[in-house]
């Protein structure tokens, strides 16, 4: 049985609206936080052992709790919605289709945090939710729920929506801020970190949407019973975009206590490989962290069965595992190319860096180019080696983390498929016609088929 | 050049949202709403209006500008065709789309038709990953596409312009 905390309205008739949201038990988390302290609040979210779903999986009571109180300096809450990393479109689900989730997590994160003025960063191209999230904004102002002396509390709260305008980049915290002062998306040097001087040189907390949406059930059930579900240091539900090669591509709600292979074949779920077809490959949390091949994927190194958690799915570091990341799970069937995959990542890099560090600006784009070279029958074999060599002097030595992340892909998909770019190299002409295929990386399941 | 009364509102409404001086943080809404406005590009002189009106020099407008993927800075046609070719929808077929709709408007990645009404362009993953192929069309995206799909999608697009002029 699977547990439902943030979907479990998704289907009800007109949930998007604040009538039907209201009378499905919307806002009953905003009356009964409002009456607790600031301090209770993030102590509830400490007990539940809430994760940032971004993708770093930072303790969010944590987090929370670092932000500096000068006297007299405003402080400011800002949702990251920005959500572009390759594999990643749960945000936008818990937005499309249940935006006042959305806003009752940020009103009830604004009084925590003590932010009077609370922005969403949304990506621009979802040029359409905008509409969607002012709309519920307006009607829970209405309501009484958002605006000045919020239910008679002295605590006053403003929510704007700020679109982006294409940038993978924006989605970075402090570029975030840089983006949301009006400038280039330039991440800055940390320290100071953004809970000291963040937007306008103010306190900010930055939290990914389904952050902030979990808010709402942790408060509603307590941080204790919200920390029961789940395993370990994966507390709580867990959302899943699921796409590439399965029968129901989509967003799904986990209890990260189920199996990868439950994950991907189970009819709850993905629905198993489509068309007939047999498990490659699966990229488990959004592009930027290591492919694994399918008999990595479903049991770890050791042969335990993966589950679908932090902990699990890193089992084995990056050797042998992986990371749920943003939870943007790219499944490869046995006809898909990982050359050719991993050079979209590396273009998708190149195309996101700021520019800043040479590392990152100068090696995504050599990157780029050898992987060109190798995917269309140019390629020697020394560049998969200067590959390697590239990737690992990228990795560390930039100001943020797009350089790892673009590092990393390119890492795991030699670590693991190096006779497939071997095969490139030496069938130049044959791979320009025909894939590699499955070659040994079959799980049990892919003999039998 | 200049926006329309409502256009101006808009443009106090969102400069009051951020704390006093601050209202270079309006920039990036601010150079949507001219794209919008100004015939789905941004002009120097589009952007220079929009310094003007934010009080910024022209240099810190076309330094955004020249960041963010979305602000057009060459005119484009009516309708802007952008497929996302990003690995996920790689794997969902997306190069046959990008071929298909080149082979049918005749044009390469990057142009634009000589009639004015379509330009194609190719993007990177914009979060419909799960819903491939797929491409942006205005403020919506178009998803699931196949051959037939982008047949249909042309020939609608041809049929508004026919109304709208
Ligand atoms: C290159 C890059 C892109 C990122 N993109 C996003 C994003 O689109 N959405 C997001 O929530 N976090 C993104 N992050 C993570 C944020 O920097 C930040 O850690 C996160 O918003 C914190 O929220 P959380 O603790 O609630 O996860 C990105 C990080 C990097 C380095
Ligand atoms: S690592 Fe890349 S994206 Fe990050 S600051 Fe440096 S150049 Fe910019
Ligand atoms: S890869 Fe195309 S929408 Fe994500």
């Amino acid at each position: 049985m699977s547990v439902k905390l943030l979907l479990d309205k998704a289907n009800i008739e007109g949930i998007r609206y604040y009538d039907a949201w209201r009378k499905n038990g919307g806002y009953a988390a905003v009356e009964k936080a409002l009456k607790m302290t600031p301090e209770a609040i993030v102590d509830e979210v400490k007990k539940s052992g809430l994760r940032g779903r971004g993708g770093a999986g930072f303790p969010t009571g944590l987090k929370w709790s670092f932000i500096a109180k000068p006297e007299g300096v405003p402080r400011h809450l800002v949702c990251n919605a920005d959500e572009s990393e390759p594999g990643t479109f749960k945000d936008r689900y818990l937005m499309e289709f249940l935006p006042h989730l959305l806003i009752e997590g940020l009103i009830i994160s604004s009084f925590a945090l003590g932010s009077n003025v609370t922005y969403i960063y949304i990506r621009g191209e979802y040029a359409w939710i905008p509409d969607i999230l002012e709309q519920a904004i307006a009607e829970a102002k209405a309501a009484g729920w958002l605006g000045r002396n919020i239910l008679g509390t002295g605590f006053d709260c403003e929510i704007y929506v700020q679109r982006g305008a294409g940038a993978y980049i924006c989605g970075e915290e402090t570029a975030l801020i840089e983006s949301l002062e009006g400038k280039r998306g330039n991440p800055r040097i940390k320290p100071p970190f953004p809970a000291i001087k963040g937007v306008w040189d103010r306190p900010t907390v930055v939290n990914n949407v389904e952050t902030l949406t979990a808010v709402v059930p942790i408060i509603n059930m307590g941080g204790e019973e919200y920390a029961k579900i789940g395993v370990g240091k994966s507390t709580g539900t867990k959302l899943i975009s699921a796409c590439g090669n399965i029968n129901k591509p989509g967003v799904y709600e986990i209890d990260m206590t189920i199996s990868v292979e439950e994950f991907i074949y189970s009819d709850e779920y993905c629905g198993g490989i489509a068309n007939g077809k047999r498990l490659k490959a699966c990229i488990p949390g959004g592009s930027s962290v290591p492919i694994l091949p399918a008999n990595l994927l479903l049991k770890t190194a050791k042969g335990e069965t993966r589950m679908m958690n932090y902990e699990s799915l890193s089992d084995g570091g990056f050797a042998t595992g992986s990371m749920l990341g943003s939870g943007g799970f790219i499944v490869f069937d046995e006809d898909q190319c990982v050359v050719r995959h991993t050079l979209t990542l590396a273009r998708f890099y190149r195309h996101e860096s700021c520019g800043q560090c040479s590392p990152c600006r100068e090696g995504t784009g050599w990157m780029e180019k050898i992987l060109k070279n190798i995917e269309f029958g140019k390629g020697k074999l020394s560049d998969i080696d200067l590959l390697w060599d590239i990737q690992r002097r990228i990795e560390g030595n930039t100001i943020c983390p797009l350089g790892d992340a673009a590092a990393w892909p390119v890492a795991a998909a030699i670590r693991h498929f190096r006779d497939e770019f071997e095969w490139h190299v030496l069938n130049p002409q044959e791979s320009q016609v025909r894939n590699y295929g499955l070659a040994h990386y079959a799980d049990e399941r892919n003999v039998v088929a | 050049m200049t926006f329309s009364p409502d256009k101006l509102n808009k443009v106090q409404e969102i400069i009051a949202r951020y704390p006093e001086e601050r209202q270079k943080s309006a920039l990036l809404p601010v150079l949507h709403l001219a794209q919008e406005e100004f015939g789905g590009w941004l002009s120097v002189e589009a952007m220079d209006y929009v310094a003007s009106l934010l009080q910024l020099e022209p240099i810190e407008v076309y330094e955004v500008a020249t960041f963010y993927s979305m602000y057009n800075l060459k005119p484009v046609g009516k309708y802007v065709f952008e497929v996302c070719q990003t690995g996920p929808c790689m794997l969902r077929g997306s190069d046959d789309i990008i071929a298909y709709i080149q082979q049918k408007l005749g044009i390469n990645v990057g142009e634009t038709t000589p009639d004015g009404l379509f330009t194609l362009k190719v993007v990177e993953c914009l979060g419909a990953c799960g819903y491939a192929p797929m491409m942006q069309l205005g403020k919506f995206y178009r998803e699931h596409l196949t051959k037939e799909k982008i047949d249909a999608i042309i020939e609608e697009c041809i049929q508004n312009a026919a109304i709208n002029n």
